[in-house]
């Protein structure tokens, strides 16, 4: 489903070149639940950003149900981040100024739907994670796990075929991490959607089907 | 969408209550001040009681004699004579209103002092501008061959002199030692439409002055009026080329200038332009570069405060777009806070301005001058606003839009 070819990203400053990614092939199945470990600073964040069409790669092809979508044009990237793909964050991310309902019904305000309907998909989506009953709270009233749960309902509201995790239980104790861990395998179980995690948690990480390694930026498992 | 972008617009005023302060002073203050001045304009450039005709008017005011060749000049009203001799005879000139310029005269009421400004005027003058008669009628031809002594004063006059809402039409005013009888009470004119405001009225031919001594300077101003307003351009035209016929009193001077203006056309002579030159141009550039100075300043704070609100939001512009919103969508976004912003602002500065137009018109400022909110002052600040929302948002959208998303999501 996504496949990343001999993928290459270099930042550079004025005096300093920094190889984040070296040449890293990677194919992801329909419906395979990846993770992918490593220590700080390896490039695991770098390479979900990259199959996320949030960062461009320096060299190499991204590859999505067959598509290069290395050539899309910002509106096309945009539309297809939408409609296809659903991001979580360790961070949460969510808008502080917006109740939770507004914070979830984000990724479909950039779609034509009817205020009705996304109203009703968002309300669906918080069900699924267990927070129906916190509509109308805005995130600072909320707990960190159950603000990953918003973000959750967020990434799956749009009802995205790949969703990109990027450490969704680094913030949070083991107990809320397991949970948020449960509601990813069921997605990932249930709706049969591919997920992608970056994960630093060992356990966590062989919850997953398939563990991917990276070191200095290079794939070493 | 809309809802959604209004409810962040809100929740961002809410945030910052001091950036939001500044924001919202900077624009309803120069909102108001823009609403002030355009209805100061408005009075003075737009038609008004009691000249409700300009569409088909012309309105002769100054006469400038010149010598080139040395290089000074005399400038002044124009003299009946010139009006009379020369003006009167254009065909086009269906009826032409004359008055000369005021003249001031104390009368003792009651041991108060009142003064008393008299215009001299032509019988025209009543059939040309449309004055409102409270009681009364104007003076004819009839008066104005009899030199009759008789009056219409206006209303401020008439409850000065005699007591407010006293009937007038028949008792005697003095200005200058000389009893007029008054015949008619016209409501008050407005200050600021000088050539029409007065206290007293009365025939020219009263006047001791010659009024056919022939010279071209005097105290006079005109208002020509042609039948229709399609024969302005050609009147204008004709009294260009009667100009060229008029022979100049002596030969100190080698030039002499008069012309026939449109209302606004008069104004802009009076401050920016001189006999040759009507300084519509140079007016109409000097207002439009103040008003460009005046919004450029309060918007580049606003830009600026803008920059920094949305910088401070570049994570939840990293969500966006992560989510699907490409940076056109985000400009978009960004344009329309900042609008719903500026409007606030402007409503803000629609109610200063009716507490300053209220305040103004109760101080009197000018007198009789009643400043009013009209339909198109509240299109102009309604465009002001929308001129100040877009020029204040474009940029800084602009620039947020091209955020790099990992860079925004990493700001947090």
């Amino acid at each position: 489903m996504i496949r990343l070819e001999n993928i290459e990203k270099v930042y550079r400053t004025d005096t300093v070149e920094t190889l984040a990614i070296n040449g890293i092939n990677l194919h992801v199945q329909k419906g395979e639940f990846l993770s992918i470990m490593g220590p700080s600073g390896c490039g695991k964040s770098t390479l979900l950003n990259i199959m996320g069409l949030l960062d461009e790669p320096s060299r190499g092809q991204i590859r999505i149900d067959d598509q290069d979508i290395s050539r899309y044009s910002d509106k096309q990237m945009a539309s297809f981040r939408n409609e296809r793909l659903g991001f979580i964050f360790q961070s949460y991310h969510l808008i502080n100024d917006l109740q939770v309902l507004d914070n979830v019904e984000l990724p479909l305000l950039y779609r034509n739907s009817s205020a009705q309907s996304r109203r009703a998909l968002a309300t669906a989506a918080l069900e699924k994670v267990g927070l129906s009953n916190r509509t109308k709270h805005f995130p600072t009233q909320l707990s960190g796990g159950q603000r990953q749960r918003v973000a959750i309902a967020r990434a799956i509201v749009g009802q995205p075929q790949i969703i990109l995790a990027d450490e969704p239980t680094g913030n949070l104790d083991s107990a809320m991490g397991n949970e948020i861990m449960d509601i990813l395998i069921n997605l990932n179980r249930n709706e049969g959607t591919t997920i992608v995690m970056v994960t630093h948690d060992e356990s966590m990480a062989q919850k997953t089907h398939r563990l991917v390694r990276l070191f200095d930026g290079s794939q070493v498992q | 969408m809309l809802k959604n972008y209004f409810k962040i617009a809100i929740a961002v005023l809410k945030r910052r209550k001091f950036f939001t302060f500044i924001s919202l002073f900077g624009i309803s203050f120069t909102l108001t001040v823009i609403t002030v001045a355009v209805a100061f304009l408005n009075k003075f450039i737009n038609e008004d009681y009691p000249d409700f005709k300009r569409e088909r008017s012309l309105y002769v005011g100054t006469m400038e004699l010149k010598n080139t060749k040395e290089g000074w000049l005399n400038r002044s009203d124009v003299s009946f004579y010139f009006l009379d001799h020369y003006v009167s005879k254009l065909q086009r000139v269906e009826k032409m209103a004359i008055s000369s310029t005021a003249q001031a005269s104390n009368a003792f009421v009651n041991n108060k002092k009142i003064v008393i400004e008299y215009k001299y005027t032509n019988a025209d003058y009543w059939n040309v501008l449309e004055y409102e008669f409270l009681e009364g009628k104007p003076y004819g031809a009839q008066e104005i061959l009899n030199a009759s002594r008789v009056a219409v004063i206006s209303e401020e006059t008439r409850d000065d002199y005699f007591g407010p809402n006293v009937h007038a039409v028949g008792k005697y005013i003095s200005a200058d030692n000389i009893n007029y009888r008054v015949i008619g009470v016209v409501k008050n004119v407005s200050k600021t439409l000088y050539n029409f405001a007065g206290d007293m009225y009365i025939p020219y031919t009263i006047s001791r002055q010659d009024w056919n001594e022939v010279a071209l300077l005097g105290n006079c101003n005109a208002v020509l009026l042609a039948k229709t307003p399609q024969e302005i351009p050609q009147l204008k035209q004709d009294f260009e080329q009667m100009m060229r016929k008029v022979p100049l009193p002596d030969k100190e001077f080698d030039k002499a200038f008069s012309n026939a203006d449109t209302y606004f056309e008069s104004v802009t002579r009076t401050f920016a332009g001189d006999g040759e030159n009507s300084g519509v141009t140079k007016a109409t550039g000097l207002l439009l570069t103040l008003l460009s100075i005046f919004l450029l300043l309060p918007t580049i704070n606003l830009v600026s405060i803008n920059i920094t609100r949305i910088m401070e939001r570049s994570s939840e512009i990293g969500v966006r777009k992560a989510f699907g919103a490409s940076s056109s969508t985000l400009v978009y976004q960004f344009i329309v806070e900042n609008l719903i912003l500026t409007i606030i602002g402007g409503l803000l500065g629609l109610l200063l301005s009716m507490l300053a137009i209220y305040f103004i018109n109760e101080a009197e400022l000018v007198s009789n001058m009643q400043l009013s909110l009209s339909p198109r002052v509240l299109g102009y600040s309604l465009l002001a606003c929308i001129l100040f929302g877009l020029l204040s948002g474009v940029y800084p959208a602009w620039r947020m839009s091209r955020l790099n998303v990992v860079h925004a999501l990493k700001a947090q």
